[in-house]
């Protein structure tokens, strides 16, 4: 009997703190918790692929030249969303096709909207003299507009449709032909 | 005519040291003028210690000191640039920064949602310390109360046989 008191008077401050203790490990386990959350989330957009169908995410881009365009408001019209940048190869095989897909359908409320993607200013303006580019092209500044539309490189091109949602996505260079196709048939509708 | 030809003479004999002087005055300003515009024009140094507190988002985890990319090149040739024009290490991070977002800095800024970046892994490591610490005290206490136990029983029979053989002592 005597040998069991010493063992068990520990206990008593043990079990006064054993709230505390609780508590904290419960902080503990939340945080990481909400670390492993926030890793989850990026870990899914990674795996989500570049935007295919759906709501087209709207964005401003500022052209070279200071003008502005946001893409909600050319709700009604097709928009050819085109990524490029001036160091890529692919983008100049599809440069000169997309020039002319422009050139062929501005005045069947088509837009066109070049975004630059991790470029600089100065080779760009050449890429773009070079190819005599004519339709709206800006850089996508802090890489937000290819963010949201989660590219995996460039040269992607994303269609929106009259009614503001993604149509087509082209990952790699496309031609005059597949343009024109989609945009036929996206006008027809 | 004597004199025309001594006075050709000494006018010639002026001008040449005059030409000569003023050759050499005309080279050492073209040298040195030189070498000032080159020391205006900013060292590959100069631009790598910028660059490699870059990363561009093209080619991620490769420092843009490092990295063999023409985009990088033209990055690195955007740096020159700057740097050229009086620009300082701040205002070019800052113009990257702002041109194509804070995931190109190495060292990501301390506010916003990024003093994440730097405030989880202090806390990680203090957290798993803690952990740590508590882990090797509760080991060390279940081996105290193992060792504790037998040795207290041994004890109680030491004590025992002791107060056994004094009585067996008493009883002979």
């Amino acid at each position: 009997m005597t040998q069991t008191t010493p063992e068990d008077s520990p206990a008593i401050p043990e079990a006064t703190h054993a709230p505390q203790r609780r508590w904290g490990q419960l902080a503990v386990w939340a945080l990481f918790a909400a670390l492993m959350i926030l890793v989850g989330i990026k870990l899914h957009q990674v795996t989500l692929g570049p935007v295919s169908s759906g709501g087209a995410p709207d964005f401003t881009l500022i052209t070279f030249n200071g003008e502005s365009y946001t893409l909600s408001d050319y709700q009604g019209q097709v928009v050819v969303i085109n990524f490029w940048a001036s160091w890529c190869g692919p983008c100049e095989l599809e440069a000169a096709d997309l020039e002319q897909t422009w050139r062929d359908y501005k005045e069947r409320s088509v837009l066109f909207l070049g975004v630059d993607y991790v470029d600089t200013e100065t080779e760009a303006r050449t890429y773009l003299q070079k190819w005599d580019v004519t339709y709206p092209n800006g850089p996508d500044l802090r890489t937000a507009i290819s963010q949201v539309y989660r590219i995996k490189g460039v040269p992607e091109t994303y269609i929106v449709g009259k009614d503001g949602s993604v149509a087509e996505t082209i990952i790699g260079p496309t031609e005059y032909a597949r343009l024109a196709a989609i945009l036929d048939r996206l006008l027809s509708e | 005519m004597e004199s025309t030809v001594k006075h050709c003479t000494d006018s010639s004999s002026v001008i040449r040291p005059l030409t000569i002087i003023g050759l050499v005055l005309l080279i050492t300003l073209s040298v040195f003028g030189e070498t000032a515009a080159q020391s205006d024009e900013p060292t590959d140094d100069e631009v790598n210690a910028i660059a490699k507190q870059l990363y561009c988002p093209v080619c991620e985890n490769v420092p843009l000191d490092v990295c063999g990319t023409q985009a990088c090149a033209q990055w690195r040739a955007t740096i020159h640039e700057k740097l050229a024009t009086g620009w300082n290490e701040e205002q070019i991070k800052q113009y990257f920064s702002d041109q194509y977002g804070v995931r190109v800095l190495a060292q990501p800024p301390t506010q916003g949602f990024n003093a994440i970046f730097w405030a989880v892994p202090p806390v990680v490591f203090l957290v798993g310390g803690f952990f740590v610490l508590r882990f090797i005290h509760n080991i060390r206490h279940k081996q105290q109360s193992a060792t504790g136990q037998p040795v207290a029983e041994k004890t109680n029979v030491d004590d025992y046989a002791a107060r056994l053989e004094h009585e067996l002592e008493q009883w002979r």
